[in-house]
């Protein structure tokens, strides 16, 4: 008995550790005052106030595209890295390449950034693309960190599968490629549209990196909030951080659901 | 130990007995290299059309490698296979007149059973109708009619294994290849689905070829056995040849039971043949090649050994104590030790209540006549 109690207070504190900043942040999202503080009553002016920011608006749509675009990217060559890391027979650059791939993954993003910015610098100068920086740029640098999260995705539900089942389509008389379509993708599909989820809520959520690999007329929503709260917490901003938990959290309840689903 | 008689059709034969029927599959010193390792090993057989052919073996001798190299998943590092007289080198799996019924089974878990078994007549370029007309009555064969629209997740084991049967069968391909197809079920379903696999390959008339490490299903379903260990075929015959007649210590000890009794040859004449073992000499029926000192062992099984308590006039006697028994039901297997200590299996059968019952340590005389005993130098 006193271990159940136990467990229940060590999990009730753990949840308000987590949950208390966003709670407090959704709480005063809809707060009547301007005064992000004091509460002043209900009212979801704020959000109507949101809906008529130009600035706002520019940014979620960059950022959507943006994430769009990577996740999607992100999905075909981690696809790809995942391929060759759980089929392909062992030779010399295996080792390395699994480094490569998962590396992102541990990579401080001040690092990852800046080593793309200067990537980029130097490309345009040698062969002139990407010329200047902008959405391409950032849609460039997400795929890659967003790529190693999708192999390590796709690789772990790769293991799983029994490769026999390809052996069986083949036996039947179905060319690789058909193999492909008709056998691996569909057995794999959970796996893709998970990761691209997950890519898609990394690249939303990223500031650093596009920080880096940004330019003028090319800022995220993350960048777009860090610079409107440098001058001072308004509440508009906390109904924008509302909306967008509550956009990642579906996407990551959705993505849990494809997981589960055998 | 049952050889099941296959049921005599118009025209029985067994071509393997006399070379007029060329061979419908030739396998000509096949082998397969994994880097250092040999997992087959200069492997030459011939198949008939018609026959259920088993590869029988323990675990990790080869048997799944070479069947996977008939199917075009591994290619030989030496040797050649033709099928119909079709020679098989790069010929990729999907053109191979063969199918393959996997060990996993296999079955495409996003679809249901219908597409499963569609699957390769529709690859195969058949018409949807058409497709789904065989596709109904080849469910019909393994019984699974209700079961069209269900997915694999939602069946049993053995129904699984039917599905698996049915979508390997329904292209009727000319060779259909089976791993260890019983293995995942239980012994009472095992049985039941053995006897549906023989009529099965009876109404449809395919030649099988069925990997098993289960003796008893060998001996059940095969009209030939190929015996395999360490990559290599070691003997090839008909179920009871190979039970009655093993060629090697290695394929009398594995397939079923037998007392191995090891010695030297004393008497080879044409009429009369004797060796001599550490439990005393052995009568045995004279086998032709055989000199006198040569170092063989003398396999007899446990049936063909009779328990008394008075010494006969056998040709070979032997006398031991029981030191256990096991009362199975049909029989009961005594195990006897003799003087030198070595212990020896006999089986006696229940034919009625009045059939003797011995006990632990009785003084029991062990005959055998010279033709039970199978004298082996390999
Ligand atoms: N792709 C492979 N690479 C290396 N060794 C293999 C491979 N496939 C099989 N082997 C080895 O070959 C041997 C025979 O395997 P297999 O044919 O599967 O045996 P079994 O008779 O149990 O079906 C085993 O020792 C196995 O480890
Ligand atoms: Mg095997």
């Amino acid at each position: 008995m006193r271990r159940s109690w136990f467990l229940i207070i060590a999990a009730t504190l753990g949840f308000l550790f987590l949950y208390i900043p966003i709670g407090s942040l959704i709480l005063f999202s809809f707060n009547e005052s301007k005064l992000v503080t004091v509460w002043a009553g209900f009212s979801t002016k704020w959000y109507g106030e949101l809906l008529r920011d130009e600035q706002v608006l520019g940014a979620v749509w960059i950022s959507a595209r943006i994430a769009f675009a990577s996740a999607t990217l992100a999905v075909v060559l981690g696809t790809l890295a995942a391929f060759v890391l759980v089929r392909m027979r062992a030779f010399w650059g295996k080792p390395i390449l699994r480094g490569m791939t998962t590396a992102p993954l541990v990579m401080p993003e001040v690092i990852t950034g800046l080593s793309l910015l200067l990537l980029f610098v130097s490309m345009e100068r040698m062969i002139g693309w990407p010329a200047g920086r902008g959405m391409v740029t950032i849609i460039i640098a997400h795929t890659t960190f967003c790529l190693a999260y999708v192999a390590v995705v796709v690789q772990s539900r790769l293991v799983d599968m029994d490769e026999s089942l390809e052996e069986a389509a083949r036996d039947l008389g179905a060319a690789p490629v058909r193999v492909f379509f008709d056998v691996t993708l569909p057995v794999i599909a959970p796996a893709l549209v998970a990761g691209w989820l997950l890519a898609f809520t990394l690249s939303l959520d990223d500031l650093v990196v596009a920080s880096f690999t940004s330019g003028p007329g090319a800022s995220t929503l993350p960048m777009v909030i860090f610079s409107k709260v440098r001058l001072g917490v308004s509440p508009d901003i906390n109904a924008l951080a509302t909306l967008i938990i509550l956009v990642v959290a579906l996407g990551i309840v959705i993505a849990g659901l494809v997981m589960r689903r055998k | 130990m049952v050889g099941t008689a296959t049921k005599p059709t118009a025209g029985e034969l067994k071509p393997w007995r006399e070379a007029r029927t060329p061979p419908f599959i030739r396998i000509e010193g096949i082998s397969k290299h994994f880097g250092d390792f040999i997992a087959v090993d200069d492997v030459s057989l011939d198949i008939w059309q018609g026959e259920i052919f088993c590869l029988l073996g323990g675990s990790g001798c080869g048997k799944s490698t070479l069947l996977r190299m008939l199917a075009g998943f591994e290619a030989p590092s030496a040797g050649k296979v033709s099928i119909d007289g079709q020679d098989m080198a790069g010929v990729p799996p999907e053109a191979r007149p063969t199918n393959m019924m996997f060990q996993s089974y296999a079955l495409f878990p996003h679809m249901s059973v219908e597409k499963n078994v569609a699957y390769g007549l529709l690859r195969g370029g058949m018409g949807k109708a058409e497709a789904m007309e065989k596709v109904a009555a080849m469910l019909k064969l393994v019984q699974l009619e209700g079961f069209a629209a269900r997915k694999p997740h939602q069946l049993s084991g053995g129904q699984r294994q039917r599905v698996a049967l049915a979508r390997s069968l329904v292209k009727r391909p000319k060779l259909l290849l089976l791993d260890e197809p019983l293995g995942a079920l239980d012994k009472k379903l095992r049985e039941e689905t053995q006897f549906e696999l023989m009529n099965i390959q009876d109404q449809l008339g395919v030649t099988f070829i069925v990997v098993t490490h289960d003796q008893e299903e060998a001996m059940t379903l095969a009209t030939r056995i190929g015996v395999m260990d360490a990559g290599r075929i070691v003997q090839v015959g008909e179920p009871r040849a190979i039970y009655e007649r093993p060629g090697s210590r290695f394929v009398a000890d594995f397939i079923g039971t037998v007392n191995l009794f090891e010695g030297k040859v004393d008497v080879a004449a044409p009429d009369a043949m004797r060796i001599t073992t550490a439990e005393g000499p052995i009568l045995t029926e004279p086998v032709v090649g055989l000199r006198a000192g040569q170092q063989v062992a003398v396999a007899v099984r446990p049936e063909k050994m009779r328990l008394s308590r008075e010494q006969g006039a056998a040709a070979n006697v032997l006398s031991g104590t029981v030191s256990d028994y096991a009362y199975m039901g049909d029989m009961t297997i005594y195990k006897l030790a003799l003087d030198n200590g070595r212990s020896v299996k006999v089986s006696v059968s229940n034919i009625d209540d009045a059939s003797e019952a011995f006990t632990w340590d009785e003084r029991l005389f062990i005959s055998f006549p010279a033709k039970a005993g199978v004298v082996l130098s390999a």
